[in-house]
């Protein structure tokens, strides 16, 4: 397989360097992450987000999955967040948004929960060290294995996925249709139009 | 040679030669507009006013570089970086001639769709950030253009992965010895430049700018070298998709008798001048009208494209 061969041939000679490399991008994911929670400023927030995307990219990058890499920046850091900042330039955030997510992000709001979870992280820490690590396993798997994979034992998955979408397409031009009467029926014309034809014909959502 | 001293040649080579280009695009797109438009153009500056571009380059760099006082600061500054940043970034898998080739990456097609999908960042912030009512419209219009395109720019390219059976851009230039990939992928071609206009946001698919109704667009607020990069991030972005185009449907560096790299850079330069003639020949649409092509045309027409090619592939291959 042909990918990047200095690289590959780097990590393959050097697990320490594939180590080093792999804790540096988990420190940027999960920092990063943090800052998205903790941020005020939604668009600041939304860039922390999309760094913290494209790190664990890297990360799957790394595991020996460039596919998956690849998809998670096109689809994850570069569509959906692009459609979140969309939302977000439309709600028109302010200043005043920002005083009310600061008072949401008080300590004593989030000091309990933090409290809780910071047991649990610490549980779970300890287990994992309890049964040793080891190196990451880096098996190669390429778009031609993704894609066999895809559309051999897990076609199902693909075709109820396929559905899942079809669902969400016809619902979203289902609340589409809804719209647009609406906006008949604020016109005086149709609207006499529509309460002589009786009340079957107008009311359907 | 030594490997590291190569690739080193190589990605200083291409830099180089791209924001040349970049400034040497800003004469011949500006020439060649005034004489599709029955005018004279730039010609004072240097022989034919060659020198425009470095008039235009000492005119940027000494203007005043100001930021409103309502802009988000981090952000607006930010934002021309990421363009510049990603149109560069994907020059690093185009393969100008045999060896002359910075990342042999086998998910090539893949990569730039992430980085092509990374740049429409710097537009959007930009004008999110701007503090501007036009530079907030330019925008938008250019996330909600992204939604139009992005689908069926992956999609078309789909059916050249499916004839070479591969992703990487070196294999895909080599499998087309025969046959150009234009000839077969037509269709996938013409979508392709489709989404390609709409992606480096240039007319006749500017809405993002749309000078006519939104002052500038997204770049209305920014000034001197900022407005510099967004500049070039515009021109290195055109750049890369006439090489791209070249790559995937016009057998890259391939050609008889001249040496591969003047065959790779003569169709990268004829696309070039197509796109200039494009700006001048074609209105631009409403950005709704693009929308509605995109989802109702030009993706039904890409699935079609695709399933025609794996069916005929299958065909051949049974």
């Amino acid at each position: 397989m042909k990918i990047r061969p200095s690289i590959r041939k780097a990590c393959s000679e050097n697990p320490a360097t594939v180590e080093t490399a792999f804790y540096i991008v988990a420190v940027v994911a999960v920092l990063t992450t943090l800052r998205v929670v903790t941020h005020t400023n939604a668009v600041h927030a939304l860039i922390y987000f999309i760094v913290s995307l494209l790190a664990v990219a890297l990360l799957f990058y790394q595991l020996g999955a460039p596919f998956v890499a690849a998809l998670e920046v096109i689809v994850y850091a570069g569509a959906i967040m692009v459609l979140f900042l969309f939302v977000i330039m439309m709600l028109n955030l302010g200043r005043e948004q920002q005083e009310e997510e600061r008072s949401w992000t008080r300590p004593s709001v989030w000091a309990g929960p933090g409290f809780v979870s910071a047991v649990l992280l610490a549980v779970l820490a300890w287990v994992i060290s309890a049964e040793g690590t080891g190196p990451a396993e880096t098996a190669y798997v390429g778009p031609e294995e993704v894609g066999l994979a895809l559309f051999g034992p897990y076609l199902i998955g693909v075709q109820l996925a396929a559905l899942l979408l079809l669902a969400g397409l016809v619902g979203a031009s289902h609340l589409r249709r809804h719209e647009r009467r609406t906006v008949l029926r604020d016109d005086p014309v149709s609207e006499e139009s529509q309460s002589r034809a009786g009340p079957e014909k107008g009311g359907g959502v | 040679m030594n490997p590291v001293l190569h690739s080193f040649l190589v990605i200083q080579g291409v830099l180089i030669g791209l924001m040349t280009l970049a400034g040497v695009l800003v004469w011949i797109e500006r020439r060649l507009l005034a004489f599709f438009q029955d005018r004279l153009g730039p010609n004072r500056c240097g022989p034919f006013g060659f020198l425009i571009f470095v008039a235009d380059g000492i005119k940027m760099v000494t203007k005043e570089d100001w930021i409103p006082p309502g802009a988000d600061k981090p952000v607006f500054v930010l934002a021309p970086a990421i363009i510049v940043i990603t149109a560069l970034l994907g020059f690093a898998i185009i393969p100008v001639a045999p060896g002359i080739l910075i990342l042999d990456l086998n998910i090539g097609i893949l990569f730039f769709l992430g980085v092509s999908s990374m740049g429409i960042y710097s537009t959007v912030l930009g004008g999110w950030a701007s503090n501007n009512k036009y530079s907030l419209l330019g925008g938008l219009r250019m996330s909600a253009q992204m939604f139009s395109y992005e689908v069926f720019m992956g999609l078309a390219l789909m059916g050249v992965v499916i004839l070479s059976g591969s992703l990487n851009l070196r294999e895909i230039v080599e499998s087309q010895t025969g046959l150009w990939y234009v000839v077969p992928q037509f269709l996938g071609f013409l979508i392709f430049l489709f989404a390609g206009l709409a992606e480096t946001h240039r007319l006749p698919f500017d809405m993002p700018e749309a000078e006519s109704e939104l002052v500038a667009g997204f770049h209305t607020e920014y000034s001197s070298m900022k407005f510099g990069m967004f500049f070039v991030g515009e021109y290195v972005g055109v750049t890369l998709i006439s090489a791209l185009i070249v790559t995937l449907f016009f057998g890259g560096w391939q050609g008889p008798v001249l040496p591969p790299i003047v065959w790779f850079l003569l169709k990268t330069m004829a696309f070039l001048l197509f796109f200039v003639l494009l700006r001048a020949a074609i209105p631009r649409p409403r950005f709704d009208q693009l929308l509605a092509w995109g989802w109702k045309y030009i993706l039904p027409l890409a699935l079609l494209n695709l399933v025609i090619t794996g069916a005929v592939v299958l065909a051949q291959a049974n």
